[in-house]
């Protein structure tokens, strides 16, 4: 299952807008964010005190889904990044598929770009297939998605299917409007904790 | 999955290997890949890691990039390229032709225990290659596959992965040199001849 | 001569880590810590995960607390350069974090490429902010780790005990 090589003129995804239909079945999901466009797009879907934004530790999103899916059994956990959060931290998808925590899927969100940093290209662009590196892991399933009907095939993987589960979904490059995401950090913290754990967060 | 045996030894795979290398580059990369290698005898030519773990890739294509006629081989073990599983994705974008990457795969950590790997458990290196862009990407089992995968190490068909799957074995260690200034200036003469005060 | 008599350190922290309720042990395969991570991997209550390098320890273990479960690191000190970006999330967010790391390049180090971050451990963990306790005796090696616990999991702080060389033993070579 090859990916095809997104050429501009064939993506007609939008990222706010992949993102918000992700999100808008979510349920209970636990939702991580990688730094950069992917918390911004989680945030522009509506905060919820079960998010956690990242604001740093660039490839490092996956890896905190991880912990919190292994801490977390029946609650399923969603990351949701950028391409090149994950590549930045790409042995994770080993790491993960050796633990093979059925509630955890990791979503891609792949504008082939480094967003923050000037729209370099990124690996992806060339080439690099996230999904064939996740089944490569050991990975349940995996999916690269291209249109929208793809994405609607998505959404049980990513919501409720055995995992691990990753999906590259490729997005145009368009700027879009920057929106306020709380970034305070001990402050996000409690909040999730509190929201999840309830009393227990004071242990 | 079914898996297949394994029977391979690590020291007549990498003895197989280098026999061929001509005047290829070799770089390998920490623990007992670097064994084999001087137990199949010393090389100028060969530039042995004793630490920078998750490196020996990298190292291989910074090489090769700077030596585009020349083949350069790069000996690993799974555990170390396990740890710098990122250089599949940076080599793969740069497409050198003359790099090749063998990984002497026991599915252990070699220095520390015998720790299971992650290709113990279903992690599968060539697919992962094959999905950062790698056209050549393959895992050997057996002595007809390894002859088979040998000339494409030297043919400049490159980027190439192959990950050869060998038996767990206490073997005695045999020591190269770890001087790391006394490996690059050897290393250095034998690359650039007069021109390394250049 | 490097004395690798039979040590009882490693339960010593088996039993503090079990004490402060540790369920995610992550660690990169060391020999220093072979027999703690042989003892979590057989332990029902412990999950221990494998990591490919040790950059994905402080992220796991920042999940793991999100999620209501505490963890430790276990590396060696060539591990500890690989970390220090991920150690950001810790220090702004106030999660706590424990790792135990077992020294190499600090005594009777034979093999040179050891020595940089061997020397450098203690000076980045702290220019990192992570409060470094070291230790060179084995038999206060159990107290320092779950006082460690303490101040890690009860003050919400980052703590890493250091294991000398000296306690963990280094390879002699050329034989």
């Amino acid at each position: 299952m090859a990916a095809r090589k997104a050429k501009p003129a064939h993506i007609t995804l939008q990222r706010r807008a992949v993102v918000k239909r992700i999100l808008k079945h979510r349920g209970d999901a636990l939702v991580v964010s990688g730094i950069g466009n992917a918390s911004q797009d989680c945030a522009a879907a509506g905060d919820d005190p079960n998010n956690f934004y990242l604001f740093g530790i660039m490839g490092g999103a996956a890896m905190v889904g991880l912990g919190m899916a292994l801490a977390q059994p029946k609650r399923r956990v969603v990351v949701i990044t950028g391409d090149g959060e994950l590549l930045a931290g790409i042995g994770s998808l080993a790491t993960i598929g050796v633990q093979a925590p059925k509630n955890l899927a990791i979503v891609v969100i792949d504008n082939q770009a480094y967003g923050a940093t000037g729209m370099q290209d990124t690996h992806t662009g060339h080439g690099v297939d996230l999904a064939a590196i996740a089944l490569g892991s050991g990975f349940a399933n995996a999916a690269t998605v291209y249109t929208a009907p793809e994405l609607e095939a998505a959404m049980d993987p990513i919501l409720e299917d055995r995992g691990p589960f990753l999906a590259v979904v490729k997005v145009h490059a368009k700027a879009v409007r920057r929106v306020k995401v709380p970034n305070d950090g001990p402050y996000m913290r409690s909040r999730f904790r509190r929201a999840l754990l309830g009393d227990a967060a004071d242990d | 999955m079914a898996r297949r045996r394994i029977v391979l030894k690590r020291r007549n795979v990498v003895a197989r290997i280098l026999k061929d290398r001509g005047d290829a580059l070799l770089i390998t990369g920490l623990g007992s890949p670097t064994w084999d290698a001087a137990a199949a005898g010393d090389d100028a030519a060969n530039f042995y890691l004793w630490g920078g773990m998750g490196g020996a890739a990298l190292i291989g294509l910074g090489l090769a990039m700077a030596q585009p006629r020349r083949n350069v081989v790069v000996i690993t073990g799974d555990g170390e390229f396990l740890m710098g599983l990122g250089a599949l994705a940076t080599i793969a974008v740069q497409k050198p032709r003359n790099l090749s990457i063998v990984v002497i795969d026991n599915q252990h950590y070699g220095e520390t225990g015998m720790q299971e790997s992650a290709t113990e458990h279903g992690v599968d290196l060539a697919a992962m290659a094959r999905g950062a862009g790698f056209e050549n990407a393959d895992t050997v089992y057996t002595a007809k596959e390894l002859e088979a995968a040998v000339p494409g190490l030297y043919a400049a068909r490159g980027p190439s992965l192959v990950a050869v799957k060998v038996i767990l074995e206490s073997l005695p260690i045999v020591l190269p040199p770890r001087d790391g200034p006394d490996l690059k200036m050897r290393f250095r003469e034998v690359v650039l001849g007069d021109g390394t005060t250049g | 001569m490097a004395a690798r008599k039979k040590e009882s350190w490693p339960a010593d922290i088996f039993r503090a880590l079990q004490q402060a309720d540790v369920r995610q042990v992550v660690y990169v395969p060391d020999a220093g810590h072979k027999w703690l991570i042989d003892r979590c991997e057989r332990d029902n209550k412990i999950r221990a995960v494998p990591l490919t390098s040790e950059v994905e320890g402080a992220a796991v273990l920042a999940g793991a607390w999100l999620g209501g479960e505490r963890g430790v690191l276990l590396m060696q000190s060539s591990g500890v350069g690989n970390c220090i970006n991920m150690m950001s999330i810790i220090q702004e967010c106030r999660f706590p974090l424990l790792t135990l790391v077992t020294m190499r390049g600090d005594w009777g180090e034979f093999n040179p490429w050891q020595i940089p971050m061997g020397q450098a451990v203690e000076p980045v963990l702290e220019a990192a902010g992570v409060i470094v306790h070291r230790v060179d005796e084995a038999a206060r090696i159990g107290e320092t780790v779950a006082a460690a616990t303490y101040m890690a999991f009860d003050a919400m702080q980052s703590v890493a005990v250091v294991i000398g060389q000296r306690v963990v033993g280094f390879k002699q070579w050329g034989k």
